[in-house]
């Protein structure tokens, strides 16, 4: 069963088309991450997928409801923590908490012992009743994700969840993220406009982009339709003995050489740096380096819309293709991985669904 | 790393419809508990309180004099309370949800959208009641006494805070329609004036020319007939004149409210 379903979801304002015809699946238990640049379309279908803004056109189920029709439904089974905090800055957070669990209807004892855990749990100490507006970004951000779990929701849409956060601090939310996810086998749902979080954390990605979804699939499905892995060695000795050395290995697609480096395309990387390696080393060739990285969700992103993805702030670098992970051992699988884009040796299967239009 | 939430103990909880009233009153305890000592309700008190003591002192002698067996005191009473209940409303602090994203936070709870709203009015109409206790008290310190005996007392201190209920869906309107808070006090400044372009200071047969036939035209004044009805008089028609004018400006600004909820609602 899919926790949350649309069918040509569509949002207007005036002429603009914020959100053009989006079909959408995502399976019960999934982290479906919304990976777009600014003002793409994320945060409106988010609003509609948790009726605080009516579709123009379409439909959209959230756990088996239909937004526009069945709208309480939808609210008592669904978690939001938008893109800014929604949080009253004169209240507690213990008294947030605590008013947040009534609003879903729990007992006084109920809202209260949740606001009791969750103020055990959530780590911001004696802050807990301290007035909200005192309290640091990541602070907030930590209560209003708690907030948003009072009444534990079957879906949990999070709307660039790390966005204006320090990288320890996101790195805590994709940490809580993952653990909603596997241990109490919620739905998410996250927006985001970094590659490496929708890279991360997402069981399946969809590409948005000016409102449409471009493209939707794993990771790695992605990234496997817009070329081949690729390998770099920098080389001392001579670049075309190297080049010789390498170009009849099996699964060498192209050999092209730039200085002292040779950038190798295969179609296989992980089963291909081996040989390479060894290749090289039987032709006395110094091997100062050998990287192994798979095409990014940032080349996906160019190869179906002409453009780079660009972040609004300038923390992350994880996904930089042009970064290297020197390695000592190219032959050891550990050593062909780069730290953002781990590498299967499964060739994935070719199921990308493309609704480009 | 470590994760924000770890795994704990936890109450099994399952979110509920808990139903129109409990939603509301829900709602309701939000802004009451913060309400006294708040700055929606200190300046209107102490403004009240001001105006009451200062016009007494100022017109009692000269009108009391002109006006055989007037009581000025009594006279100006429910214009003090009407000074101070009037603009007296959470409408200010809910343009701050609105823009603090508070109010998408009250959205998105399973909570009816009508308890949202009925819920500020609610603890707006109990601030407006309790607001009205300090200057009843004052001026049954100085010598007012009501005709209507003491079920007129609540009865005067319900209509003063229906009233401002009344009054107030305008700046909640205003507050849903632009989630701007200048243009909410900007609505309090424009309507402000009709509290004076009335019987605020002396009886209607002493007004004269326009101020007379505005005044003929303003709902305030039979507002304040029928509240001084309840002092001088008791229970007399003019009680009724005053609960069908706040019923005409409560249905206006209501409507105008429900509209603008609709609205935000529906855009987002």
């Amino acid at each position: 069963m899919s926790a949350i379903s649309t069918r040509s979801l569509t949002r207007r304002f005036g002429d603009f088309v914020a959100v053009d015809g989006v079909d959408l699946e995502v399976a019960d238990g999934e982290i479906y991450g919304l990976l777009g640049p600014n003002g793409a379309g994320k945060s409106t279908t988010v609003r509609m997928l948790c009726t605080l803004l009516a579709p123009t056109e379409g439909q959209a189920l959230v756990a088996g409801h239909d937004v526009a029709t069945e709208p309480g439904q939808v609210r008592l089974r669904i978690g939001v923590a938008l893109q800014e905090a929604a949080l009253d800055p004169k209240q507690t957070g213990r008294e947030l908490l605590r008013l947040q669990g009534r609003l879903y209807g729990l007992t006084k004892t109920e809202a209260t012992n949740r606001a009791d855990e969750l103020t055990e749990l959530i780590g911001i100490g004696d802050a807990i009743d301290r007035p909200i507006g005192a309290y640091s970004g990541g602070m907030k951000r930590r209560l209003d994700l708690a907030t948003a779990l009072v009444h534990h929701p079957e879906v949990l849409f999070l709307d660039e969840p790390t966005t204006g956060l320090d990288p320890a601090s996101r790195a805590k939310v994709w940490d809580e993220v993952r653990r909603l996810n596997q241990e109490l086998g919620m739905t998410i749902l996250l927006t985001t406009q970094y590659l490496e979080e929708a890279d991360l954390l997402a069981d399946r990605v969809g590409i948005i982009d000016g409102g449409r979804l471009v493209a939707q699939g794993t990771p790695t499905e992605l990234k496997r339709t817009v070329g081949t892995d690729v390998i770099v060695a920098g080389i001392d000795g001579d670049a075309a003995s190297a080049r010789a050395a390498v170009s009849g290995l099996p699964g060498v697609a192209d050999v092209e050489v730039h200085g002292h480096e040779l950038v190798i395309s295969t179609s296989d990387g992980s089963a291909t740096i081996g040989p390479v390696a060894v290749a090289l080393h039987d032709r006395s060739i110094g091997v100062r380096n050998l990287t192994l990285r798979t095409p990014t969700l940032d080349d996906v992103f160019l190869e179906l819309t002409g453009n780079r993805m660009q972040a609004d702030d300038e923390h992350f670098t994880g996904d930089d293709p042009t970064t290297e992970h020197p390695t000592s051992q190219p032959t050891s699988q550990a050593t062909t991985q780069s730290p953002t884009q781990p590498v299967s040796t499964e060739r994935p299967p070719s199921t990308l669904e493309e609704v480009s239009r | 790393m470590t994760a924000i939430i770890a795994p704990a103990r936890t109450t099994p909880v399952r979110a509920r419809p808990a139903g129109f009233v409990h939603d509301t009153m829900t709602v309701a305890g939000r802004p009451s508990r913060r309400a006294p000592g708040s700055e929606a309700v200190i300046p209107p008190v102490f403004i009240a309180i001001f105006f009451f003591l200062v016009n007494i002192a100022t017109l009692k002698n000269l009108t009391e004099g002109n006006i055989q067996g007037f009581d000025y005191t009594a006279f100006q009473m429910p214009t003090a309370i009407l000074l101070g209940v009037t603009g007296v409303s959470r409408a200010p602090a809910l343009v701050l949800d609105v823009q603090n994203g508070y109010l998408d936070r009250l959205l998105l709870t399973p909570i009816r959208r009508l308890s949202i709203l009925v819920g500020h009015l609610i603890a707006d109409v109990v601030v407006a009641a309790a607001l009205t206790i300090p200057i009843l008290l004052i001026g049954l310190l100085l010598g007012v006494r009501f005709e209507a005996g003491p079920l007129g007392i609540v009865v005067f201190v319900a209509l003063a805070a229906v009233w401002s209920l009344a009054f107030a869906g305008f700046g909640y309107a205003i507050a849903l329609k632009t989630g701007n808070p200048a243009a909410v006090q900007s609505m309090f400044m424009l309507f402000f004036p009709f509290l004076f372009l009335t019987t605020s200071y002396v009886p209607r047969s002493q007004l004269s020319g326009w101020l007379d036939t505005v005044a003929t035209f303003n709902p305030v004044t039979y507002l304040l007939e029928g509240l001084r009805s309840l002092v001088f008089q008791g229970w007399t028609s003019d009680l009724l004149a005053a609960v069908i004018a706040v019923v005409v400006i409560g249905t206006l600004s209501m409507s105008l409210c429900l509209a603008a909820l609709r609205s935000r609602v529906n855009t987002g």
